[in-house]
């Protein structure tokens, strides 16, 4: 038997809040999409360990669809990036205010 | 819960070894000055998640983390940094905005000991035990048990899902085509209106960086020479 799930959440917990500080700190637009990866794989760590918890397929299920979404997400934030760089030459977030008013 | 059965050594060990590599990866996605230093450690990261997934017992989905996740979206990042030559180190040393480093690292650490914090007092998980079917049904495996919950629970959202990815495809296509060259015959009408907005973005590019506003230039050159000819 596997350990006690609370390990597990904590470990979860911890990996969100350094993806989540990645995106507030880095400016990389690519960077910032891979600190996204990172909470999506904390969340999924977390509903397994959930799923294991209460004996419950369902949270395995909503992994599947989380996988999913998360690559048609990169799919289309990645051809953002590069119809981005066609015009900036930059992939540098703070370089992206043209639509400031 | 669980908390009869004890853990034993090798679980533990397990584990620890995964926490460590899954926290070094993150830690090394965020401090990486090179983005592809920082896609590797990604890598990593992605490796221990899958042993937790095996560890607990969804081994599918630990199948599909690494096929999925590791096997493509990181190639998919790879390509991208080097389809575009960003392949290089960055400053990070500066701080854009002074203060956001500190201030973010306070928010998270107030962020995680909240969630702790809460979680610890709400015993951790309550609800129903095995709503939308068991994980554990006698002789039967968690590729059995996953397939007939998506096929048949979940079967609506499943064939959403199918809609969504063929969005994405025909999205990453029209996003990544170049523009079709505007032929003389067809851009008579608008040729002006285009010509000044191209114009005015590009000039305001070149005042703030250099390499961006000679792209610029090099760009209204040859729409004008196509333009007179």
């Amino acid at each position: 038997m596997s350990l006690n799930g609370y390990w597990y959440l904590i470990l979860a917990a911890v990996l969100f809040c350094i993806g989540a500080l990645g995106v507030l700190v880095r400016r990389n637009v690519l960077v910032m999409f891979m600190c996204i990866e990172l909470m999506l794989n904390a969340a999924n760590l977390t509903f397994v360990t959930f799923s294991r918890m209460l004996g419950d397929i369902g949270g395995q299920v909503l992994v599947f669809f989380v996988l999913v979404v998360a690559a048609a997400e990169v799919v289309v934030g990645l051809g953002i990036v590069v119809a981005i760089f066609r015009r900036r030459a930059s992939t540098t977030a703070d370089d992206l205010h043209i639509l400031k008013g | 819960m669980l908390a009869a059965t004890h853990p034993t050594f090798p679980d533990v060990i397990v584990f620890v070894l995964s926490a460590v590599v899954i926290l070094a990866g993150a830690v090394g996605v965020v401090a990486s000055a090179n983005p592809v230093h920082a896609a590797l450690s990604l890598v990593a990261t992605l490796f221990g998640v899958a042993v937790l997934f095996v560890e607990q017992d969804a081994n599918f989905l630990a199948a599909v983390q690494v096929i999925v996740y590791a096997g493509a979206i990181v190639v998919l990042f790879l390509f991208v940094i080097m389809f575009l030559g960003v392949d290089r180190r960055e400053n990070i040393e500066v701080e854009p905005l002074r203060g956001q480093r500190p201030l973010a690292f306070a928010l998270m650490a107030a962020v995680l000991g909240l969630v702790i914090a809460l979680a610890a007092s709400a015993h951790w998980v309550t609800g129903a035990h095995a709503v939308s079917g068991s994980t554990s049904t006698g002789h039967h495996t968690n590729v059995y048990l996953l397939g007939k919950s998506v096929f048949t629970t979940y079967l609506w959202a499943f064939e959403i899902t199918a809609g969504l990815l063929v969005i994405a495809v025909v999205g990453a296509v029209v996003l990544a085509r170049r523009p079709p060259p505007v032929r003389e015959d067809e851009a008579e009408g608008r040729r002006a209106p285009v010509g000044e907005a191209r114009d005015g973005g590009e000039r305001g590019d070149g005042g703030e960086r250099g390499d961006g506003g000679e792209r610029g230039e090099v760009a209204d050159v040859s729409t004008h020479e196509e333009v007179v000819g």
